[in-house]
C-alpha cells in the first residue's frame, strides 16, 4: 500500500471540482505527476497541485493507493467520486458529490459533508463522522436508477431526500433527520437513529426502512400490520411494523403482492 | 438567394449520386456561390477527396429536433446529460444531452454526419412560434417543420360533411401562419379521442363528438393535400402504434393510396409517406407471440408505386419517446412505469413524453431491431425506403452511421443477434438470420438523400449532386473500391465526415465542426383565392375556443428570419 497525502494550500475562489481526486486517477503516478492532474474551477482548468502540495506516490493500481487530505475541503467537490478501489480520508470537512457514482473501496470524512454524498453509490463504503446536508445517497435527479449498493454511514443528523429511488446497500443516519426518506424506493436498506420530521416512503415500492426515534407526521399510505423484535445495526428492540405506501403500485411475488417495509421502534 | 461566395473543388472522390446514375465513377464538384457549377476558377479552394466517397447532403425525412415537445424531454430528462456535456472548444458553444440533444447539439451532429436538411416531423401549430424559435437556435442545418393536422378540430369539422375544398383553403391558411412545410397526420382520430380518454386502434373506429373515422381523415387529408399541390404528401403516423398485431391495420391505411393519383409540380411521385413503419409492422395477439411482419408489409409497399416509407430503426439504446400520439405514449408508460408527461394542445392535437430503454436482451426490443432492418432489406426500391431512427424515439439520430452499418454488413448484424441473451426467441419471430442482403453504397445514398429530398419535393434544391442544386457536399472517409472489412469503420466514416460543405461553406473538416453556418428555414406559401367561408370559421372559433387572439396567432417573420419560401400557385 502506498499513501499520497494532499495538504490544502490555499482556499478556491470558487468551488474545486475534483473529478480527479480519486484512487484510480492516481494509481501508477508519482507526486509529480499527481500535482499535474486536471480540476476544473468554474470554466477555467487548473490543477491538483494549485490548491495542494502532493507528498507521496500512489500504488500501481487503485487498490493499493491510499490518499488522505491533511487538511479542510469545504470548498472540494467530487471527491472520490467514481472510485472502484483503494481509500480516501479527509480529515476535515468535504462539499458535495462526496463518493457519488462510486463502486468500490472506502471514504473517511472525518467533518461535515455537503449535499449528495453518495448520489447513485453501486458499492463501497462512505463514512461520516460529522453531519451530511441533503440528498444522501439519492438518485440523479430526473434519473428512477439511485443507489444500488454500498454502504454510507454518517455519525451525525442528515438533511431532506434520503435514498430517493434507491435500489439496493445501505444508509445509517446515527442523528436525526428530516423529510422525504426512501421516496420512490424499489429496494434498499435505510436507518435512522434519531427522529424524523416525515414523508417516509413515500411511493415507496420496496426496501426496508428502521426508525429508532419518532416519526412526527407519518404517511397516511402506511398500514401496520404487527409487532416485531429484531437487531438492527447491532441494537435489539421491539419494532411497530408498517406496510406501504398503499397508494403506489406494486409488484406480485408468488402470487403475493410485495410491500416496502416501515419499522418504527416502539 | 445566398449571401456565401467562393469558390470550392472536391477533388478526385469517388461520386455517389443516385439522381445521376453515378455510382462510385472518380471525378470533381465543383461549387460557387454556394450552389454546384460544371466548373470553377483555379482560385478555388480545393479539398482533396482522393480515395473517398462524395455524396449529396444528407436528407433526413422525420426527426423530432424542436419544438415544445423536444423541450419537455429536455426538461424533465436531466440524467440524458449526466456526463455527456463536455467543455466548448471555440468555436462551437457547449453541446448536451444524448438522446434529446440540445439545439446546438442537434446542429452540430447533423453537420458531422454531413446532413444538410432536416424536418422536424411535427409542430403544434399554436406553439409554432416556439418552433421557429429553436429551428432559428440549432446551426448550419437547413430545417423545415410538418404542422399536424390528423386530430385538429376544423379538419374534422369540414371532412365529416366531405368539404376537400374547405380543408385544403384551412391547411393552405394554416401552412402560412406557421410557416409550416406540409401535413402530418398522427394517429389520425386517436389523439382527439384521448381527450375523452378514448383511442382509434382501427381505420373504422369513431372519434367521439366529431363523428368521424381515421379512414375518412386520412383520405380527406389526402385528397387536400392533392388539391393543393403541396411539395410533400401527406405525412402518415398510422393508427395503433407500437402494439402487437397492428399490421393489418398497417396495411388498409397503406391501401387508402391506392388509385389516388398526385398533382404537384415538385417532382413527387407519391401521395402518402408512411413514416416510421418499423412501429407498425407487428404480427402476434400480445407480447408472448410478438413477431416481425415486415415481409408482408414491405410486399404490399414494393407493389404500391405511390407509397413512400421510413424505417424508424430501434438501435437499442436508452432513448426518450415523444409523439403526438398522446393515448399511445400513456399506454407505454403504463408498460414501463417510467415518468409520463401528457399535454393537450387546444383544438389541434395532444402529446406525450416517455423515456425508454431498448434492452437488447428483452424479446420484444430485439424483435422490433429486426423488424426496422428488414424493412430496408425487403425494400426493393431504396428511392422509396428512407433510413430513420423517428429520433428520439427508436433511438438518437446519432446512430443513423450504427443502422447504415447494420444494413451494409451481414457480419455486425449478426454480432449484435448473437449478444442477445434471448436471441433464439429473437430469431423464432424474425427473418433477420436469413437475409444475406447487404445494401450498396449507392443504395445508401439514394435512402438517405436522393429519395428523402424527391419524396419532400425538395429534388431541385437538395439531395443530389447536379449543377444548379444547393452545394451541401459530404465526403466520408471511405473507399468505394476497397470498402473497410471492419464494419466499425463504416460507422464511424458516417458518424464523422471527412468534409462537409454546407451551401458552399466548408463547415466540417475531419468531423470537426469549423462554423456555425447559414442555416435556412425551409417553408410553403401555398397561394389560394380567398375561401370566405373558412375566414370566417376560423375568425369564430378564435373568438369563442382559442386561448389566443388571432392577431396573435401567426408566426412573426423575425422568429425566422432565414426563410426559404417555396411558393405553390394553387390551380383551382
Amino acid at each position: 500500500m502506498a499513501t499520497v497525502t494532499l495538504t490544502p494550500t490555499k482556499t478556491p475562489e470558487l468551488m474545486l471540482e475534483a473529478n480527479s481526486i480519486t484512487p484510480d486517477a492516481f494509481a501508477g503516478k508519482n507526486a509529480e505527476q499527481i500535482a499535474k492532474l486536471e480540476c476544473r474551477e468554474g470554466k477555467t482548468y487548473v490543477t491538483i497541485g494549485d490548491f495542494f502540495t502532493v507528498a507521496g506516490n500512489a500504488g500501481a493500481t487503485a487498490a493499493e493507493t491510499d490518499i488522505v487530505i491533511a487538511g479542510d475541503c469545504t470548498r472540494v467537490k467530487y471527491i472520490g467520486s467514481k472510485m472502484t478501489a483503494g481509500t480516501v480520508t479527509v480529515n476535515g470537512n468535504a462539499d458535495m458529490y462526496v463518493g457519488g457514482w462510486m463502486k468500490g473501496g472506502k471514504i473517511h470524512i472525518t467533518g461535515n459533508v455537503d449535499s449528495f454524498c453518495g448520489i447513485a453509490m453501486e458499492g463501497g463504503e462512505i463514512l461520516v463522522d460529522g453531519r451530511a446536508q441533503n440528498h444522501v445517497g439519492c438518485a440523479y435527479r430526473g434519473d428512477w436508477r439511485g443507489m444500488r449498493g454500498g454502504t454510507i454511514r454518517i455519525r451525525g443528523d442528515a438533511g431532506n431526500d434520503i435514498g430517493t429511488f434507491m435500489l439496493g446497500g445501505t444508509i445509517i443516519i446515527e442523528g436525526n433527520a428530516f423529510i422525504h426518506v426512501s421516496t420512490h424506493a424499489e429496494g434498499g436498506t435505510v436507518i435512522i437513529k434519531g427522529n424524523v420530521e416525515g414523508r417516509v416512503g413515500g411511493q415507496m415500492v420496496k426496501g426496508t426502512i428502521y426508525v429508532f426515534g419518532e416519526i412526527k407526521f407519518m404517511m397516511p399510505g402506511f398500514k401496520k400490520v404487527d409487532s416485531i423484535e429484531l437487531e438492527v445495526d447491532g441494537t435489539k428492540a421491539n419494532f411497530d411494523h408498517y406496510i406501504g405506501d398503499l397508494g403506489e403500485r406494486h409488484p406480485k411475488s408468488k402470487g403475493k403482492l410485495v410491500f416496502a417495509d416501515l419499522y418504527v421502534k416502539a | 438567394m445566398s449571401e456565401i461566395h467562393g469558390e470550392i473543388l472536391i477533388k478526385g472522390g469517388f461520386i455517389v449520386d443516385p439522381a445521376q446514375k453515378i455510382d462510385g465513377d472518380v471525378g470533381d464538384i465543383a461549387i460557387k456561390d454556394g450552389k454546384i457549377v460544371d466548373k470553377v476558377s483555379n482560385a478555388a479552394k480545393v479539398i482533396d477527396a482522393k480515395g473517398k466517397v462524395v455524396m449529396a447532403g444528407g436528407v433526413d425525412v422525420h426527426s423530432h429536433v424542436a419544438g415544445p415537445k423536444v423541450n419537455v424531454g429536455r426538461l424533465f430528462r436531466p440524467e440524458d446529460k449526466l456526463f455527456k456535456s463536455g467543455v466548448a472548444h471555440a468555436p462551437t458553444r457547449m453541446e448536451m444531452g444524448f438522446s434529446i440533444p440540445s439545439v446546438l447539439k442537434t446542429g452540430y451532429d447533423y453537420a458531422r454526419m454531413g446532413y444538410g436538411f432536416v424536418m422536424e416531423a411535427a409542430m403544434p401549430p399554436i406553439h409554432a412560434p416556439h418552433v421557429h424559435e429553436e429551428i432559428h437556435d440549432t446551426p448550419i442545418i437547413d430545417e423545415a417543420a410538418l404542422p399536424v393536422f390528423g386530430n385538429n378540430w376544423f379538419v374534422m369539422e369540414y371532412l365529416k360533411k366531405g368539404e376537400v375544398e374547405n380543408t385544403a383553403a384551412y391547411i393552405a391558411w394554416l401552412l402560412r401562419v406557421t410557416k409550416g412545410f406540409g401535413v402530418k397526420v398522427v394517429n389520425p382520430g386517436g389523439t382527439a379521442a384521448w381527450a375523452w380518454g378514448m383511442n382509434c386502434l382501427g381505420l373504422e373506429d369513431n372519434v367521439p363528438y366529431f363523428d368521424i373515422t381515421p379512414h375518412e381523415i386520412i383520405t380527406g387529408l389526402m385528397a387536400a393535400n392533392e388539391y393543393l399541390g403541396l411539395p410533400h404528401s401527406i405525412h402518415l403516423h398510422q393508427n395503433d402504434l407500437g402494439n402487437p398485431g397492428n399490421y393489418p391495420v398497417t396495411l388498409a391505411s397503406l391501401k387508402l393510396a391506392e388509385g389516388v393519383k398526385t398533382h404537384n409540380k415538385f417532382g413527387r411521385e407519391q401521395v402518402m409517406h408512411s413514416t416510421h413503419l418499423q412501429f407498425h409492422s407487428y404480427g402476434g395477439d400480445g407480447w408472448a407471440t410478438f413477431c416481425s411482419k415486415a415481409k408482408e408489409v414491405m410486399d404490399y409497399v414494393n407493389k404500391q408505386k405511390n407509397i413512400t416509407i421510413d424505417l424508424g430503426c430501434v438501435t437499442l439504446d436508452e432513448t426518450t419517446t415523444m409523439t403526438a400520439d398522446g393515448p399511445f405514449e400513456h399506454h407505454l408508460h403504463a408498460l414501463n412505469h417510467l415518468k409520463w408527461v401528457n399535454v393537450d394542445v387546444e383544438m389541434e392535437t395532444a402529446a406525450g413524453v416517455v423515456p425508454y430503454i431498448y434492452d437488447k436482451d428483452v424479446v420484444p426490443n430485439g424483435i422490433q431491431w429486426a423488424t426496422g432492418l428488414e424493412l430496408a432489406l425487403y425494400a426493393k426500391d431504396p428511392m422509396r425506403t428512407f433510413i430513420t431512427t423517428d429520433h428520439p424515439n427508436a433511438g438518437p439520430f446519432t446512430r443513423y452511421p450504427r443502422v447504415i452499418k447494420w444494413l451494409m454488413n451481414k457480419k455486425s448484424r449478426e454480432a449484435v443477434l448473437a449478444s442477445m441473451k434471448k436471441m433464439d426467441k429473437v430469431i423464432d419471430a424474425t427473418t433477420i438470420h436469413t437475409l444475406d442482403r447487404e445494401l450498396t453504397l449507392y443504395e445508401i445514398a439514394a435512402m438517405t438523400r436522393t429519395g428523402p429530398a424527391k419524396c419532400l419535393g425538395l429534388s431541385s434544391y437538395y439531395g443530389s449532386l447536379k449543377p444548379g442544386m444547393i452545394a451541401d457536399v459530404a465526403v466520408y472517409d471511405l473507399n468505394y473500391k476497397n470498402m473497410p472489412s471492419d464494419p466499425e469503420k463504416i460507422e464511424s466514416a458516417f458518424l464523422r465526415s471527412a468534409a462537409f460543405v454546407k451551401s458552399g461553406e466548408i463547415v466540417v473538416r475531419d468531423g470537426e465542426v469549423l462554423s456555425h453556418g447559414h442555416k435556412k428555414t425551409v417553408w410553403v406559401n401555398p397561394k389560394m383565392k380567398e375561401n370566405p367561408q373558412v375566414k370566417r370559421d376560423i375568425a369564430e372559433s378564435f373568438a369563442k375556443d382559442y386561448t389566443v387572439g388571432l392577431t396573435n396567432y401567426p408566426v412573426r417573420e423575425y422568429l425566422a428570419p432565414h426563410p426559404f419560401v417555396i411558393d405553390v400557385d394553387v390551380e383551382a
